[in-house]
């Protein structure tokens, strides 16, 4: 069952992200650039939308807590994403996207797949000096979130429903969404 | 490009999507898996790599610290990848390839080997574009890695959460990525 269901959603995502352009380096080039926001409007509207229904669901009760994954907030974090937005701009892919554009029958997702499997063994090299420094030490609560959860995560925003908080943020990611031009 | 969905019905798909992963599973991640195929072909050149390991959370444990944090978590998928988030991963690929077979966007032979904007840049040639690919995507698994997460895990996953380590990746990536973009690429496909 559970293969099953890796294969479907798997298959689904891939599918849906070549369907919104994302596996297209052009789209991420021309969205990180500003000449066209069209991609940018899609991952807003698409995480302000799953947001607001997510905790709706898990208000209702349809939505098992459980299932939620908060990661850790730590230096590494805000370090590594501005590692992997210096190559996702450089090869217009990110680890997902790089995948699909190899489906999508892209030459160049090969060495850029290639490369990956390279950085990720560089960092299980490097992991055990970089244990113990202050790049993997947790702040903001660690497993923190915005909005309260059922879940035992601790929240930076306690004095208000998690519901009502993740609202607000979830339809300001929709406000945006639409408030962006499409084309320059 | 023909076939391609415009922003609301592709943001639609894309967040009922992620939406779908959590109700039946768990939210979406990709970066892990390289990690896992990185130790499969390494435990194929070093035996020693990975033992069963009846102390450890996970029942292996591992040489390697990264592999062996977590009680051997990723020790225990490299030795049963059989497992959800590496056959999910895997059929992002086939995702792909059936959007583009039935009536997605399809890639000329020119975009299959480099995007205009790098064309219009740094020419045709391939192994010029190979080449940074490459670079790339060294940076990106390494930064993913680093970050515990990439677009999919943090990004998507995170902010749907509303998980603060999420807002914190966004703020890093898209302040490296957008400068790094008008750089390599110019602001308005003017060189």
């Amino acid at each position: 069952m559970e293969i099953f269901l890796a294969i479907l959603l798997g298959t689904l995502f891939g599918f849906v992200l070549h369907r919104v352009g994302a596996s297209n380096p052009e789209n991420i080039i021309n969205m990180l650039r500003f000449k066209d926001l069209h991609l940018m409007k899609a991952i807003l509207f698409a995480i302000g939308l799953a947001s607001s229904l997510l905790f709706i669901g898990m208000t209702v009760g349809f939505i098992n807590p459980s299932h939620l994954d908060i990661k850790a907030s730590y230096w590494g974090v805000l370090v590594g994403g501005l590692l992997l937005g210096t190559g996702w701009a450089i090869a217009g892919y990110c680890p997902g996207t790089g995948l699909v554009a190899l489906g999508d029958g892209r030459k160049d997702a090969l060495p850029f797949l290639v490369g990956g499997l390279v950085g990720a063994f560089l960092y299980m090299v490097l992991y055990g000096r970089l244990k113990g420094t202050f790049l993997l030490a947790e702040i903001a609560g660690g497993k923190s979130t915005l909005a309260m959860t059922p879940s035992n995560h601790p929240a930076l925003i306690t004095g208000l429903p998690g519901l009502a908080v993740a609202l607000v943020v979830g339809v300001l990611f929709i406000a945006i969404a639409f408030a962006l031009p499409s084309k320059k | 490009m023909t076939g391609q969905l415009n922003w609301f019905k592709g943001g639609i798909a894309l967040g009922l999507t992620f939406l779908l992963a959590v109700l039946l599973v768990k939210p979406i991640g990709v970066s892990t898996q390289f990690v896992i195929l990185d130790g499969m072909i390494w435990n194929t050149f070093a035996k020693e790599l990975i033992k069963e390991d009846s102390t450890a959370k996970s029942g292996y444990s591992s040489s390697n610290a990264y592999l062996n944090k977590s009680g051997g978590k990723y020790a225990k998928n490299i030795k049963k990848p059989a497992n959800y988030s590496l056959i999910f991963v895997l059929s992002m690929i086939l995702g792909g390839l059936l959007s583009r077979v039935l009536a997605g966007p399809k890639p000329s032979t020119q975009d299959k080997v480099a995007p205009a904007a790098w064309r219009q840049r740094f020419g045709d040639s391939g192994g010029k574009r190979y080449a940074f690919a490459f670079i790339g995507g060294v940076l990106a698994l390494l930064g993913a890695r680093l970050a515990g997460g990439c677009t999919s895990g943090h990004m998507m996953s995170g902010m749907m959460q509303t998980a603060v380590s999420g807002y914190l990746f966004a703020l890093g990536t898209f302040t490296a990525a957008i400068p790094m973009a008008i750089l390599l690429y110019g602001r308005d496909g003017e060189v």
